[in-house]
């Protein structure tokens, strides 16, 4: 008895192989709307504020005067923000991971606080802007310094660093901490010196990918209050600030007063761009580092 | 005169009986294992003798890792397990609370199915026990580390990279990685758990004549569905069934003339 035959799998080939290709042809259209619609984005960013990008931009005060005005405020803003965000996050999510994944008894508590973390990822960053507005600017009393807005975006990203760390925590092959075990490690000792170093690459790739969103983020920020128009540099975390971000939000907002605005919007953007790039390209080197080395 | 010959008598004695007259290191009595509500061990009674090779064999699904992971308490990581009954390391009771598991896995290393050295250099990862459990000095470590892997044969091998990768080895050189990591610790004791069945016959051949040769300096428990590499290299070989010992004797008397119908039939391939 003859279950396939010959014939029938000859008719059907044509049609088999032409539907095989288009498939290849649709993902193919689908990835290139993608690159298209970022390439036309970063053509009319580039070409409206390539001119206004140069030293004096980069190093000048904020002015409500367009050819005057510079980013220095917003770039030393963004950095300090990066100062409170990058200790808080790393501490608490990498922290909570290593309890979730290799401590916590798995049961329903464990699950329950699971399930928060996930939802809270999926939370509108408003959200977390109105929370900080109530806990750090407000009862805590911080005010708008750099302090209330870093906690602010920590917590916006700490899920995602908690889950990811999870993620790469849970990757590392359950044979390699029974090796470490069965010589008699204690779970710290295995923690720190077999499991961490293979999950590293993995929890360092997304945590460099949060911050990446915790430096873009604006609406927090916005609920928090961030002065349009700030002179002084901060010089601490304990100082008022506004970071790159905003000041594209606010000179977009103001572009219908003055048509400039949008220049200064459009390298501000530039700026960002390629912090995020450097930013992105460093999680790759990292991952591609530590994944070559063994 | 009749004083010497009842010595002779008694040594040879000795000699005929060579299965239990060896101090006992590990004592299990009455062991008793439920994986939740599923029985796996059933009423164990076996010690395991100083500077012997004991074979623990039965068909799949019969206990017989479960039995060795109790040995250096690594079972108690799955969730849900219960314990009853009593052993024993060198006279203590290993499953109270008086010894730390962290003190027992330091005198009981582990060989696994799957070798799985880890992601370090060769030299890390002998020196990866002597380090955590305190040693610091370079010198020692180097010598550690030379030693060990003397011992398990792969000093020629590996002398030239030892600080290269240990995936770049072979699966075969990467089991005897995993047993010289082993020695590094110094045990008295080493547990393996089908050490072989990853490997080819030439690759085997090399962990046997290692076993081999260490047997003189430690007890070794392993666990083998290879009935050859049992009458091999072990002294006294234990069957198990269905959670339950059926038979413990001297190797050769298991293979050429056991006890039990049901240890004959399983060393005969009759079933299993
Ligand atoms: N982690 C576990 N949770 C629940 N049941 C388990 C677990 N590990 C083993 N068992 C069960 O306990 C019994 C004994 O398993 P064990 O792994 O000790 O068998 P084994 O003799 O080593 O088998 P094999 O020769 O296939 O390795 C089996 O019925 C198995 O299904
Ligand atoms: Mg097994």
């Amino acid at each position: 008895m003859e279950y396939i035959s010959t014939n029938r799998v000859a008719r059907k080939m044509s049609a088999r192989l032409l539907l095989n290709n288009l498939s290849k042809f649709i993902f193919l259209l689908a990835t290139f709307f993608g690159i298209f619609v970022l390439g036309v984005l970063i053509y009319r960013v580039v070409s409206q504020g390539i001119g206004w990008l140069n030293v004096d931009f980069l190093t000048g005060r904020l002015s409500t005067q367009a050819d005057r005005a510079g980013i220095m405020g917003a770039i030393l803003g963004t950095f300090w923000l990066m100062m409170v965000v990058v200790p808080v996050t790393m501490f608490l999510g990498i922290g909570t991971a290593i309890y979730l994944e290799l401590y916590a008894k798995k049961g329903r508590l464990q699950s329950f606080i699971q399930t928060n973390i996930s939802n809270l990822a999926g939370v509108p960053s408003i959200v977390y802007g109105i929370l900080g507005l109530t806990v750090f600017v407000r009862t805590l009393d911080f005010g708008n310094i750099v302090l209330a807005g870093g906690l602010t975006m920590s917590l916006l990203i700490l899920p995602i660093v908690i889950v990811v760390s999870q993620e790469a925590l849970r990757s590392v092959p359950q044979h390699l901490s029974e090796a470490s075990y069965g010589m008699g490690a204690t779970k710290w000792q295995t923690i720190q010196k077999v499991i961490l170093p293979v999950a590293l690459p993995g929890i360092l790739t997304g945590a460099i990918l949060s911050l990446s969103r915790a430096i873009g983020e604006t609406a927090p920020l916005v609920v928090i209050g961030i002065p349009a128009l700030l002179l002084p540099f901060p010089g601490s975390i304990l100082d008022k600030f506004t970071v790159l971000p905003m000041q594209i939000y606010y000179w977009t907002l103001d572009s219908s007063l003055m048509a400039e605005y949008a220049n200064l919007a459009a390298a501000t953007i530039i700026v960002l761009l390629v912090a995020l790039l450097i930013l992105n390209s460093t999680a790759i080197i990292i991952r591609n580092k530590f994944q070559k080395r063994y | 005169m009749t004083l010497l010959k009842e010595r002779i008598g008694d040594v040879q004695l000795r000699v005929m009986d060579n299965t239990n007259w060896r101090k006992p290191v590990y004592e299990t009595n009455g062991l008793n294992l439920w994986y939740g509500a599923s029985h796996a061990l059933k009423n164990i009674n076996l010690s395991i003798n100083e500077k012997e090779v004991t074979a623990i064999i039965g068909p799949s699904g019969c206990g017989k890792s479960t039995y060795l992971k109790t040995l250096n308490r690594m079972v108690e990581m799955v969730p849900d397990v219960n314990i009853s009954g009593n052993i024993t390391f060198k006279g203590n009771n290993i499953l109270g609370k008086e010894m730390p598991v962290e003190m027992l896995r330091s005198k009981v290393g582990m060989v696994f199915q799957k070798p799985n050295p880890f992601p370090k250099s060769i030299y890390e990862n002998i020196a990866f026990g002597p380090k955590i459990h305190g040693i610091k000095n370079k010198a020692t470590l180097d010598m550690i580390v030379e030693d060990s892997l003397k011992k398990a044969a792969l000093w020629d091998e590996v002398k030239d990279r030892l600080h290269k990768s240990a995936y770049g080895l072979s699966g075969g050189q990467q089991q005897r990685l995993c047993i010289a990591r082993c020695l590094a610790i110094d045990p008295e004791v080493i547990l393996m758990d089908e050490p072989t069945s990853a490997l080819d016959p030439v690759s085997t051949h090399k962990v046997e004549e290692l076993i081999s040769s260490i047997k003189n300096d430690v007890t070794i428990a392993i666990v083998t569905h290879n009935m050859q590499q049992a009458s091999r290299i072990s002294d006294r070989t234990a069957f198990f069934l269905n959670g339950e010992i059926i038979e413990v004797n001297s190797t050769a008397t298991i293979f050429n003339n056991p006890n039990d119908r049901l240890t004959n039939d399983y060393i005969n391939g009759r079933f299993g």
